[in-house]
């Protein structure tokens, strides 16, 4: 528990110290969002209509964007192979890395949601649904993503690559959040989505953590 | 299994297997595709176009079938370490995605005469779709090392995380799909299959289990000779060197 706890100070004391990569995801996030009105036009009942799906699959993309730099610089300097050589279990570890990149990706989307909810002309009580939707999905966004950046450290191209393995899997996130937001919206009781949801990330839970720590373990090989 | 993890023995089963299941696979589909195109009725419904069924749905089939047989090695080669089962994956691979592929594009061409379009995102279809791009993914993972054995591992981990995840994709497409359309597009009250088209439907499924099996053999062995060629090669650079 207490490697646990270090590796995630030391996580978040790199990613506070390097500020800009958070706040790069989250410049992209909204940016991207803010295209859509360019695309589609400005009128506020179809930006209403299409605003869950927008946010969400601009979330997932943000944090997909996020994921290189989840191992890639352990991996490069070494440090990977000592956090493997560490006694501590290594899916304790990667569980920490895995919570710092929630909390500095995944967290700060949900920052940034508010905003958007007012450019698409998101009610507040959709917001608060789709708050909850991106406080359940984001983890399970980092935990399968984790598994697919752990896949490729050491491969060519491994930054379009990790689209191609993770996009997939994570399109249960995006139809779950996405349809509990809709019924929100039409005033269709969406608790049952939200619980799927969380139903996921339990699953995500251990089959990420072992999985991304039997791949890091090969990449380390 | 009967010694078929070791290299030797197995290539020693795939030349005395091969043919015959290359046999078999020529006169299922033959005679399946005989009795599909000309000794079976046209669909009152549908008309001719029924006939792409004998070719879509045992692609279909074995879309989801090479997956299963690509996770279940994969699993073996990562527990076990079998150097065959890891060829097993490999192979399977491509094929997997090739049968996915004849299944989507003769389901579109199938589709713009019965639905009048070449593509609506039917729970099915899009299973289909997303079942490829598993298939790429993996492909792609798989050669994206210079170190083949590398590259095999990794893609082995990720075929089982996709295996798990297949079923809840499957759910969620199709949990998603009766949320946003009605269900009239997807041939409601589809007719249960009448014998005459059962017949031909069953042979080619069957033909192309075995067709898939015949390219399967045929993959692994010369992934074998590959890895020992390259063996070979190498030990003659270190005996040169």
């Amino acid at each position: 528990m207490i490697q646990y706890w270090e590796l995630l100070k030391r996580e978040l004391r790199l990613a506070l110290r390097q500020g800009s990569d958070s706040m790069m995801v989250v410049g992209f996030f909204v940016l991207a969002v803010i295209l859509f009105p360019f695309g589609i036009g400005p009128e506020p009942g179809v930006l209403a209509r299409v605003a869950p799906g927008l946010v969400w699959v601009n979330a997932l993309l943000a944090a997909m964007l996020s994921l290189d730099r989840l191992y890639q610089g352990d991996y490069e300097d070494g440090s990977l192979e000592l956090l493997i050589l560490t006694p501590a279990p290594l899916e304790v570890l990667v569980a920490a890395k895995v919570t710092a990149h929630w909390l500095t990706t995944g967290l700060p989307l949900m920052a940034a949601a508010p905003l958007l909810a007012i450019f698409l002309n998101l009610s507040a009580y959709d917001l608060g649904v789709l708050l909850l939707t991106l406080a359940v999905g984001t983890p399970t966004l980092s935990l399968i993503g984790s598994v697919g950046a752990a896949l490729v450290l050491g491969a060519r191209r491994g930054g379009v690559l990790i689209s191609l393995l993770v996009l997939p899997l994570f399109i249960p996130v995006l139809i779950f959040a996405v349809g509990a937001v809709d019924a929100a919206q039409h005033a269709f009781p969406w608790t049952g989505q939200l619980a799927i949801l969380g139903a996921i990330l339990l699953g995500a839970v251990p089959l990420g953590l072992y999985a991304s720590a039997a791949a890091l373990r090969q990449a380390a090989e | 299994m009967f010694g078929l993890q070791n290299p030797t023995k197995f290539l020693k089963f795939a030349k005395l297997t091969g043919p015959w299941f290359a046999l078999a696979s020529a006169l299922l589909i033959g005679s399946g595709l005989w009795f599909g195109l000309f000794s079976s009725p046209a669909d009152y419904q549908q008309g001719e176009t029924v006939r792409i069924m004998y070719v879509h749905v045992p692609s279909a089939w074995m879309g989801m079938f090479a997956y299963s047989v690509m996770a279940v090695a994969s699993a073996i080669a990562l527990v076990w370490k079998h150097p065959v089962a890891d060829h097993i994956a490999k192979g399977s691979a491509p094929l997997g995605a090739g049968f996915t592929l004849i299944c989507l594009v003769t389901g579109a061409m199938w589709g713009k005469p019965m639905w009048g379009t070449w593509w609506v995102w039917d729970a099915r279809l899009t299973s289909m779709l997303i079942l490829f791009f598993l298939y790429l993914g993996y492909m792609a993972l798989a050669g994206a090392f210079d170190n083949a054995e590398r590259g095999a591992k990794a893609a082995a981990i990720l075929a089982v995380v996709g295996w798990v995840n297949v079923p809840i994709i499957k759910f969620s497409v199709d949990w998603w799909n009766t949320l946003h359309q009605p269900a009239s597009v997807t041939k409601a009250g589809m007719p249960s299959v009448d014998p005459s088209m059962l017949l031909p439907l069953l042979l080619m499924g069957v033909g192309f289990t075995t067709f898939y099996a015949t390219l399967l053999l045929w993959r692994v062995r010369s992934e074998i000779l590959q890895t020992r060629i390259r063996n070979i090669r190498l030990a003659q650079i270190h005996g040169e060197g």
